[in-house]
């Protein structure tokens, strides 16, 4: 099975206190720490696994800049044999349908059995994976939490759904999926994993490789495009207790005990 | 400005509850708008929900066909390809449904597409002023969305308060006979339940519960401390399942459980939307919290900024001395 996992490098919501840049036209980017985005790194682990049962090869790809050769070398150390960058001026500022129409002329370069992506990533919008798939004409299926390959023309997945029910489907080689969180867990990478794959060559294409119009991507062929960040108005918020520890937990008791907290 | 469509997603001949906040949205979307309601599935059902529409929408497409009976997205897909003009306006929820149906429908039909949406700003032309979140949550932006050539759009369950049902007395317009070709390489086979756990999560009256912020599996022993001493029950956010720290059936949210505590304590939780879905009857809820900014402020009713691995001991000591 040759698979393709699209991934992304992100600021950790983990790790990070987000504020505003002082123009308010973009969070500060300043010592910001970056990772891999979490749902892809399920979707990498996924893959490998499969190569592992079934065979073939785990290739990673990400649109981005100089410093998202660091997610792909991570996922590298992961256990994914080939990592791509896609890099270009032209594709700063592209919307989910330029993120996709970049992947799908490396897709188009290979022969991929199945794609993976992440369900979402920062931005939360979950379309990346859904809009390659239509521009492949290939199906699709979106949040997928089980994949059982049982044969080279389709495969079974499931879907995770409200409620966390599961929904299972057959779908056709090849196919596009996007996976959720918690369809395995993630091997751990150390320093000296990533090490052993400092020296791998990671190709890196730009739009003329990939056969792009500059104009059909980046900011002049988005249909959306982000005008400001801003941090909503708290409206009334929460009452926040202050004091000492002891202050706010013996205020925190009597808030408990008037509204039936404490048994 | 192009006509808007909704898709109306329905379960047993009931419309899903969507509804309501989706013909909001179309309004602050456009108030002039007639909006049309349309629905895919098969059978009597169908026919129940499309009747049951009419007193919300003007007009209500319906679309039957035996593969339609499963609201799987890639059938859902090509029918709407087949019967709606491809400059169409379209809602759709931001749920697993719309997750799966929205982008790709965007692509077939070359308009624009924005996904969980959670207001509109109005619109300057063929602009439309989008206002979504990044980042969990702790960000918001706005967007234009070019919508010259028409828009799929998913918006938030929850982000539109819902209108009242009405008494509009809309027509069902039949266009199952443009379906057309419906055959896609994606078949549903069958709906796996959820496990049931040991604790039932949702029959607590407090809870206790823990998300990303506890750090480390060991730290869940401190939490389940917490909550005996409360008489509680310790419930939390995905990411501690996906860690396989907790069972599934503890976890809160719209794709875990819905429960309806009296009292939510809210330890080391951004206050996702996702999380957030799934806590009815608008309990009191405290949340602990390191960050200040951390989205759960904004919809708690009491705050502490702080570190939970040392809040939780002290709590636990002081609520057994009481
Ligand atoms: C389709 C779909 C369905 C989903 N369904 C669900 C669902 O059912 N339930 C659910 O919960 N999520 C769900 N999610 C995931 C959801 O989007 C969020 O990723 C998740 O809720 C985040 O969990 P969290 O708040 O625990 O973690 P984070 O967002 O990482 O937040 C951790 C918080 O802990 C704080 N913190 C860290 N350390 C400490 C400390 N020592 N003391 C105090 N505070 C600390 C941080 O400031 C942060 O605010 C779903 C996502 C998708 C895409």
């Amino acid at each position: 099975m040759e698979i393709l996992v699209c991934i992304k490098r992100v600021p950790d919501t983990a790790e990070n206190e987000f504020e505003l840049n002082s123009a308010g036209n973009d969070i500060d980017r300043d010592d910001l720490v970056y990772s891999v985005n979490e749902w892809d790194n399920y979707a990498v682990e996924e893959a490998i696994q499969i190569v592992g049962e079934h065979g073939g090869s785990v290739t990673v790809v990400s649109v981005g800049d100089d410093e998202s050769e660091e997610v792909l070398r991570r996922e590298m150390a992961m256990g994914a044999d080939n990592g791509i960058l896609l890099s270009d001026d032209a594709f700063e500022d592209s919307d989910s349908r330029g993120i996709a129409s970049i992947l799908k002329a490396e897709v188009e370069k290979g022969n991929y059995d199945l794609i993976l992506t992440g369900a979402q990533a920062d931005d939360g919008a979950a379309e990346v994976g859904g809009m390659l798939a239509a521009m492949l004409d290939l199906p699709y299926a979106s949040l997928v939490n089980q994949i059982d390959i049982d044969g080279d023309k389709h495969i079974k997945v499931g879907r995770e759904i409200e409620g966390g029910n599961k929904e299972m489907n057959e779908i056709e080689l090849p196919c596009v999926l996007s996976i959720q969180t918690g369809i395995n867990e993630p091997r751990y990478v150390g320093i000296r994993g990533i090490r052993k794959v400092a020296q791998i060559e990671i190709p890196v294409k730009g739009a003329s490789d990939l056969g792009i119009d500059a104009g059909s991507v980046g900011k002049d062929g988005a249909k959306m495009k982000r005008i400001d960040y801003f941090v909503p108005d708290l409206g009334e918020g929460a009452e926040m207790l202050e004091g000492s520890t002891d202050e706010i937990i013996e205020k925190l008791i009597e808030k408990l005990k008037s509204k039936g907290g404490l048994a | 400005m192009a006509q808007i469509f909704a898709y109306i997603p329905h379960k047993d001949g009931v419309a899903d509850d969507i509804a309501y906040e989706i013909q909001a949205a179309a309004g602050k979307l456009d108030s002039n708008a007639q909006v049309t309601a349309i629905v895919t599935g098969s059978g009597d059902t169908l026919d129940k929900v499309a009747g049951h529409l009419t007193s919300l929408f003007k007009e209500v497409i319906k679309i039957g066909h035996d593969d339609l009976a499963y609201p799987n997205a890639e059938v859902v897909r090509k029918a709407l390809c087949n019967v709606l003009p491809s400059d169409a306006i379209i809602l759709a929820p931001h749920n697993t449904f719309g997750m799966d149906l929205v982008p790709g429908l965007s692509i077939k039909f070359d308009s624009a597409c924005a996904s969980d949406v959670i207001d509109f700003e109005g619109t300057e032309g063929a602009t439309l002023k989008i206002v979504r979140q990044v980042l969990g949550g702790i960000i918001s932006t706005h967007n234009d969305l070019d919508i010259s050539n028409g828009a799929v759009i998913a918006i938030r369950p929850g982000a539109f308060a819902p209108v009242e049902d009405g008494s509009e007395g809309g027509t069902i317009v039949d266009k199952s006979g443009d379906a057309g070709d419906i055959s896609t390489k994606r078949r549903f086979l069958e709906i796996v339940e959820a496990e049931v756990g040991d604790v039932d999560i949702t029959k607590s009256d407090v809870l206790v519960s823990i998300g990303r912020g506890i750090e480390e599996e060991e730290n869940i022993g401190v939490a389940q401390e917490l909550a005996e001493a409360m008489g509680a029950v310790v419930s939390c956010s995905r990411p501690i399942v996906d860690a396989k720290w907790l069972e599934k059936s503890r976890q809160v949210g719209t794709s875990g459980q819905t429960v309806k505590p009296k009292v939510y304590l809210a330890l080391g939780i951004s206050g996702s939307f996702q999380h957030m879905g799934g806590i009815k009857g608008d309990p009191f809820i405290i949340a602990i919290n390191k960050n200040a900014n951390a989205p759960i402020f904004q919809v708690a009713d009491v705050g502490i900024i702080g570190d939970i691995l040392e809040f939780m001991p002290e709590l636990t000591e002081k609520i057994k001395d009481l």
